[in-house]
């Protein structure tokens, strides 16, 4: 007569010493709650990324803890201001620096879309030449907005194939983004709702 | 001294080659011959006490003969006085004498000036565009130049893609949707196939 055997992992399970997950959850995990933002701060949106990782607003409660100006050091480059042609090759070359996994945000209107300079010197947006993964819209944003673009981001982070991506030389072709470029707005810190990825 | 004095030492000392001053709203504008300016200034430094030089700029006023002018903006810290200098400089023959041997702060100010007007200054210590990039072709801010700027070639560097694009006016400069339901619609945005497909032919 066989008796179930009770394991002492299983006890070990219900009393959440031991957790079951797949390594896309755990990584996907560990990565998003430990991204280091870059801090490329070009202009004026560079005060309000200060404000966010200063007390008040305080980036390091999701996990970004400091803002580590090599880009050997960091995970997420967060462009805060406005790109001039003369500086985008400055730009380009400190993101192909970084190493892998690595995201990208736009902050504000210039680094967006140009922002109010439709101008020859200014980069219509830094997606011309970045890969951007989250767009906030401002001049400036808010705080609060940078702070969900980086919850934003930190979605897309735990949806991610991590194993597979590993295996891959380019992450950015893997990378799916179903319903186009995610834009923040930067006025005012919204509620996270099922429309908001 | 005084500014009255120093206007009226200045004329004394350069009198054909300096006008009379123009006095508007408590501020002080003379014009000087574009042969003599160096020696302008540095009369006015070592006699008249005009130790700092405020502003140096080039201006396009485009229309008139001479087309363009540099515009001097000296300031005496012991008196507080302002004296504003202009010469006229012609679009045939685009060279003024440097002042950085009287004021070192102007070698930066003239740089600018030659980078946004073409504007070349003798003697200058080191003549190179300072705010675009070395071999950026146009003066920028002529005024036939376009706000949307033209397509040229960027230096080689990281970036794969060096092309500079001219920025989308959309019959601009500045078109908005003011109430659409969305940024993209308020703000729009001219997408990069469509400019392939201009080929970048200035503003659209």
């Amino acid at each position: 007569m066989s008796a179930r055997v009770t394991l002492g992992v299983d006890q070990k399970v219900e009393s959440r010493d031991i957790l079951i997950t797949r390594v896309d959850a755990a990584v996907d995990w560990m990565r998003k709650n430990s991204v280091w933002p870059m801090p490329m701060g070009l202009a004026c949106c560079g005060i309000e990324l200060m404000a966010a990782g200063a007390s008040r607003f305080d980036i390091a409660r999701f996990g970004a803890e400091v803002m580590r100006f090599s880009p050997r050091q960091s995970d997420l480059m967060i462009v805060a201001g406005t790109c001039v042609y003369k500086m985008a090759g400055v730009v380009k070359r400190v993101w192909d620096q970084m190493a892998e996994p690595k995201w990208c945000m736009a902050m504000g209107a210039c680094a967006s879309t140009g922002g109010m300079y439709r101008s020859y010197a200014v980069v219509q947006g830094v997606d011309r030449f970045l890969p951007v993964d989250v767009y906030i819209s401002g001049c400036p944003p808010r705080p609060e907005a940078v702070l969900e673009g980086l919850l934003a981001i930190q979605r897309q982070i735990q949806q991610e194939p991590a194993l597979k991506n590993m295996k891959r030389a380019d992450r950015a072709a893997s990378y799916a983004q179903p319903q186009g470029p995610i834009i923040i707005r930067g006025d005012y810190a919204p509620k996270v709702t099922e429309g908001n990825t | 001294m005084t500014l009255p004095q120093a206007i009226e030492k200045l004329q004394t000392h350069f009198a054909a080659a300096v006008s009379a001053p123009v006095e508007f709203r408590g501020e002080f504008t003379v014009t000087v011959n574009r042969e003599q300016i160096a020696a302008v200034c540095a009369f006015l430094k070592a006699e008249c006490d005009f130790a700092m030089l405020v502003d140096l700029s080039g201006v396009d006023n485009y229309g008139t003969d001479p087309r363009y002018a540099v515009v001097y903006e000296l300031c005496s810290l012991t008196d507080r006085s302002h004296l504003r200098l202009k010469v006229s400089v012609p679009e045939d023959d685009l060279l003024v004498d440097s002042v950085t041997g009287v004021w070192r702060t102007a070698d930066w100010h003239e740089r600018e000036a030659f980078d946004m007007f073409g504007i070349r200054f003798r003697n200058h210590p080191n003549l190179k565009r300072i705010l675009m990039w070395d071999g950026y072709p146009y003066h920028p801010l002529r005024k036939d130049f376009p706000l949307a700027g033209l397509p040229a070639e960027l230096p080689a560097t990281a970036i794969e893609a060096g092309q500079v694009q001219t920025a989308s006016m959309n019959g601009g400069p500045f078109v908005t949707a003011p109430g659409a339901r969305t940024a993209a619609r308020r703000e729009p945005r001219q997408s990069d196939t469509a400019l392939d497909r201009q080929d970048n032919k200035g503003t659209n």
